[in-house]
């Protein structure tokens, strides 16, 4: 019974936010700045892990084929399906959970117990429009951060593979280019935009409606973490077996 | 003109407002007043539509706020000012952008007329050159003076406060006191005021509510608070040395 009553005011929060919008001047403004904060802020973290975990999975899979007649181009297209198909759009939106989810439900929840939102209220403004429209339309963005994750995951596996001695460059490349389906980056790039308004939506929930002060703040961010990963999580294997199989 | 019949407002089964009547005249300061844990700041935000009251009703010049849609009511709030307890500044704004907020976002004016019209509210409240601080770095009385200056930039019809003067020294009380003072006749605005400053009550109760438990305990102006028997009033209001000297004086001057 509880758990209807939060969804159901999960969908309600969705539907008042993209009623009475703010003036497009301060929006604009709201919107650029959250853009800064939640993906520009994030690109150093995002490069850095597919960089490092790309190189892992292709070491991984080229200490697994020991058997001499497995071609070694194999290790390159084994680095790409796992880093487009999973990796990029799944794993780094856990990341990101934490990352920009965490950062979305405290500073939203820090107004909320600092009477920020009930003074936004006050005025006559619609709260929730405010705050967390502009969160939901610059995380808009985030296929573009996936792309870049999926792009130096390659590039990481293609460095651990040369460098490791692994296979050689020629073999990775032709590895990467063998049996390549369009329509797993248009999988990858679906996923990745339902997680992005989960992103955007959840951890927003979770700070919005708390209550509480500095000590239920931290709370919420870490429930929230949890339920934007769950989410992600079964959203994931619901569009996989919707859309591939 | 604000009237308010019978609120009753309860938290998880614990009745905080116990039916609540009263009315808030226009032009007039209204001051409520009540010891720490009355009610004050409940019956303000139930007022303001901010928390759900179980039973009664709130009429904002004849219109019934909870019979408002919700545009009606953000048309309604557009025209109210709030101070709350603890400023509720924005914190990611400098002191300058949080009093420009409302003017941004309800009317058409220049980024220059904007500009010139923070300078002079900031002015009012005693600020000068505070207006590239954030919140964070201001003290507890500047939040507070910013967030009446927030409050009145751009000219409500209805203004709250809720403990204006907390937290400020007995001067700069004194100059809030009659800038809101001076706001509410200049601009003919009805004006609540939650209190338990003494001064304040002395400076600009033209109409007094006094709360007790979360009931309305007695009703009167500032002229009348001093010569009432009601024994919950004169013992709060009489609870500092000060005011006893004050009542003695008063009593010896009469006799
Ligand atoms: N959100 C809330 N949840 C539960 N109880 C609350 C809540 N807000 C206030 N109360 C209770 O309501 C009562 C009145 O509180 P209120 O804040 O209105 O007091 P006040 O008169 O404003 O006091 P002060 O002068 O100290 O600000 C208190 O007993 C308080 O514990
Ligand atoms: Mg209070």
């Amino acid at each position: 019974m509880k758990y209807l009553h939060y969804i159901g005011t999960y969908f309600l929060m969705i539907v008042e936010m993209f009623r009475k919008p703010t003036k497009w001047s301060v929006m604009k403004q709201l919107i650029l700045k959250d853009i800064d904060d939640l993906i520009i802020g994030s690109l150093g973290i995002v490069a850095f892990i597919s960089f490092f975990v790309g190189g892992v999975v292709t070491i991984q899979t080229a200490l697994n084929i020991s058997n001499p007649l497995i071609p070694k181009y194999l290790v390159g297209f084994a680095t790409r399906q796992s880093v487009i198909l999973e990796f990029a759009p799944t794993f780094i939106s856990i990341i990101m959970a934490g990352k920009v989810g965490s950062f979305i439900t405290s500073s939203i929840g820090t107004m909320r117990v600092t009477e920020q939102i009930d003074a936004l209220e006050v005025m006559g403004i619609n709260s929730l429009n405010y705050l967390v429209f502009p969160k939901f339309i610059s995380l808009l963005l985030y296929p573009f951060v996936i792309s870049i994750a999926m792009f130096l995951g390659i590039l990481g596996g293609m460095a651990a593979c040369v460098y490791g001695g692994f296979s050689s460059l020629s073999d990775y490349i032709i590895g990467i280019q063998t049996d390549f389906i369009p329509f797993h980056i248009t999988y990858a790039f679906i996923k990745t935009t339902i997680f992005a308004f989960v992103l955007a939506t959840i951890p927003s929930y979770h700070g919005y409606y708390m209550t509480g002060g500095a000590l239920e703040v931290g709370k919420a961010s870490t429930t929230s973490f949890v339920w934007t990963s769950v989410v992600i999580i079964l959203l994931n294997y619901i569009l996989t077996q919707m859309l591939l199989s | 003109m604000i009237e308010v019949k019978n609120i009753h407002k309860s938290f998880s089964g614990v009745e905080v407002l116990k039916g609540i009547s009263t009315s808030f005249e226009k032009g007039k300061t209204n001051l409520i007043i009540g010891q720490s844990g009355s009610g004050k700041t409940v019956f303000i935000k139930c007022l303001l539509g901010l928390f759900d009251y179980e039973e009664g009703c709130i009429a904002y010049d004849g219109k019934v706020f909870s019979e408002l849609s919700e545009d009606q009511k953000r048309n309604l709030r557009a025209e109210i000012g709030m101070v709350f307890q603890g400023s509720a500044l924005f914190d990611s704004m400098t002191i300058a952008q949080n009093v420009m907020f409302p003017l941004k976002m309800f009317t058409k004016q220049s980024r220059s007329e904007m500009e010139d019209r923070v300078d002079f509210v900031l002015k009012r409240v005693n600020l000068i050159d505070a207006h590239n601080k954030m919140p964070s770095e201001a003290s507890g009385g500047m939040q507070k003076r910013v967030a009446i200056a927030r409050a009145i930039v751009n000219n409500p019809k209805y203004l709250f406060c809720d403990e204006p003067n907390s937290g400020l020294d007995p001067k700069t009380s004194i100059i809030i006191d009659n800038l809101i003072q001076e706001i509410t006749d200049e601009y003919n605005i009805t004006t609540v005021i939650n209190s338990h400053d003494m001064n304040s009550v002395m400076e600009i109760g033209e109409k007094i509510v006094f709360l007790k438990d979360g009931l309305k305990a007695w009703e009167g102006s500032k002229d009348t608070i001093f010569k009432t028997d009601n024994e919950v009033v004169t013992d709060f209001v009489y609870s500092s040395e000060l005011m006893k000297k004050v009542r003695q004086m008063y009593i010896e001057e009469k006799q």
